[in-house]
């Protein structure tokens, strides 16, 4: 078989029987069905997830892909001591740990409204909320597989991992809304687009939220986005940057693991 | 078995391999000595391609080094101290290691000597220390290789099973492989080694059998040849040793005056 499948088949198998794995699913499975508990829509559901989801699962993604990354280092020596190339060898690892991460996020939060027949939340939308999900989650795990290929002090990984998080959950948006009030007499738009784009988690922020037809709660870069792109043409840029910013940072690890010394 | 020349590595400003050349004889258990830090690991890591020289060239078996690493069909490698994944059972590293090396001739002795079978079913984070030394041991021998890389390999066994890998190596040697083993247990050196590469500060310093060694420092045991090696690489300030050429098949050890 495959390489990167057999290495990829046992990554996956290693952390479906992983508890920090099974706990996240489950959390993502007891929100959402407690949202619905608390008799909301199938779209109000949709909104609250969201905010959970552009919180949780960077920091999952982060914290708990770069803490596998350092832990699976050992066997990614033995396994590179086999004839096996590197490539292969980094593309099966990988996919073990962001299926795994996508799969407990989808999941647990599929199940509830799986059971509710999507409780009147369209398509799009919940198609939208998923791919911001799951989208979030390669990123994130590609940005730990770097930070954990590219620094062998297992802390200041970590720390760099928490940063990150602080930085795209935080703090980014902090300076948009202070840039955005500091010209406010200039003409932003290009400006505030492009600081948009320039962050995965707003850009799943917009993705969803364009879907749900709720421009009021978008903010301002969100409502900029939807008036210059459209709902259609938005969804789709929306969609490909983040797709760019999967791509990035897994590039970026692959060369890494390609050229360190273990 | 292994051909290295002028094998160069530095880690920013310092300098861990310095021009190592050395060749490791077919059908010989060669051990890999040196102190703490001396380059030993790394020497190690890049005949099995898992750190890259930044000079110098090596083959092994005859088979150049590539970078897709069919050479290291050659190899089973046994790392100091083996992690796998934690919710892995034995069974399933097992099966990932064969279906990796498919082609691969079988040798499943280490599996049923270790008694690895009463194992197979358990999860490899609940195993013990030594256990997990053990399989990693199975998985070193599994796929018969030319060339064996042991380093530091009865770390954590018992004496039962250190006796058993022990004697697996001698098999093996009879068999014409060739081993290259390190160890801070000289004893257990004196029992295997035929011939004795010395690393200090990435200088190989001395290589050749067990008796050139023996004759060259006037000892009789290898340990005291190997304590009087490292007391006179510590002497060692205008007066370099003379340049040792070992038996036939050996690369010249370079010594340069420092």
């Amino acid at each position: 078989m495959n390489i990167v499948m057999l290495v990829f088949q046992a990554g996956l198998r290693d952390l479906t029987r992983n508890r920090w794995i099974a706990a996240y699913m489950l959390g993502f499975l007891l929100i959402a069905e407690g949202l619905f508990w608390f008799g909301g829509t199938g779209p109000q559901v949709a909104l609250s997830l969201l905010n959970v989801v552009l919180l949780v699962v960077p920091l999952v993604a982060l914290i708990f892909g770069t803490i596998h990354v350092y832990a699976s280092r050992e066997f990614v020596e033995l396994l590179l001591a086999q004839p096996v190339p590197r490539r292969q060898l980094f593309i099966g690892q990988f996919l073990g740990l962001a299926l795994p991460l996508s799969g407990a996020f989808a999941v647990g939060a599929g199940i509830p409204f799986a059971w509710h027949a999507g409780a009147g939340t369209g398509g799009g939308a919940l198609l939208a909320l998923f791919t911001a999900g799951v989208a979030l989650s390669v990123c994130f795990a590609a940005v730990a597989t770097w930070i954990a290929l590219s620094t062998d002090d297992r802390l200041k990984g970590v720390g760099l991992a928490l940063g990150v998080w602080l930085a795209t959950t935080v703090v980014y948006d902090g300076l948009v809304l202070g840039a955005s009030a500091a010209f406010s007499e200039y003409s932003l738009e290009r400006p505030l687009l492009a600081l948009m784009a320039g962050n995965p988690v707003d850009l799943a922020r917009v993705l969803v939220l364009t879907q749900l037809d709720v421009s009021a709660l978008m903010g301002y870069t969100g409502a900029l986005f939807e008036r210059t792109f459209g709902t259609g043409i938005g969804t789709t840029v929306a969609v490909a940057t983040l797709l760019a910013w999967c791509a990035a940072p897994l590039a970026l690890a692959a060369r890494r693991f390609q050229r360190r010394d273990f | 078995m292994i051909d290295a020349t002028n094998l160069r590595k530095r880690f920013g400003a310092l300098e861990v391999l310095h021009d190592v050349s050395v060749g490791i004889r077919t059908g010989a258990v060669t051990a890999l000595v040196g102190p703490n830090g001396s380059g030993k690991t790394t020497l190690i890591k890049i005949v099995l391609g898992l750190a890259r020289a930044d000079a110098g060239v090596f083959s092994v078996n005859g088979q150049p080094a590539d970078e897709a690493g069919a050479y290291r069909r050659h190899i089973g490698y046994m790392p100091q101290a083996a992690r796998f994944p934690e919710n892995l059972r034995v069974r399933d590293v097992l099966e990932l290691v064969r279906a990796l090396r498919p082609d691969a001739p079988r040798d499943e002795e280490l599996i049923s000597a270790f008694r690895l079978a009463l194992e197979m079913d358990k999860l490899v984070g609940t195993l013990s220390g030594g256990t997990r030394q053990k399989v990693n041991a199975a998985i070193a021998f599994l796929f018969r290789p030319s060339l064996l890389i042991l380093d530091e390999p009865t770390a954590g066994l018992d004496p039962i099973a250190s006796g058993i890998l022990k004697d697996k190596i001698r098999q093996l040697r009879g068999e014409g492989r060739s081993v290259l083993i390190t160890s801070h247990i000289l004893t257990e050196l004196e029992e295997l080694a035929d011939d004795v590469a010395f690393l200090c500060d990435g200088h190989l310093r001395f290589s050749g059998s067990v008796a050139a060694l023996l004759e060259r420092t006037g000892e009789r045991r290898l340990e005291a040849a190997i304590a009087a090696l490292m007391r006179s690489e510590r002497a060692r300030t205008a007066d370099p040793l003379p340049e040792s050429v070992g038996p036939l098949g050996w690369l010249p050890v370079e010594v340069e005056p420092s």
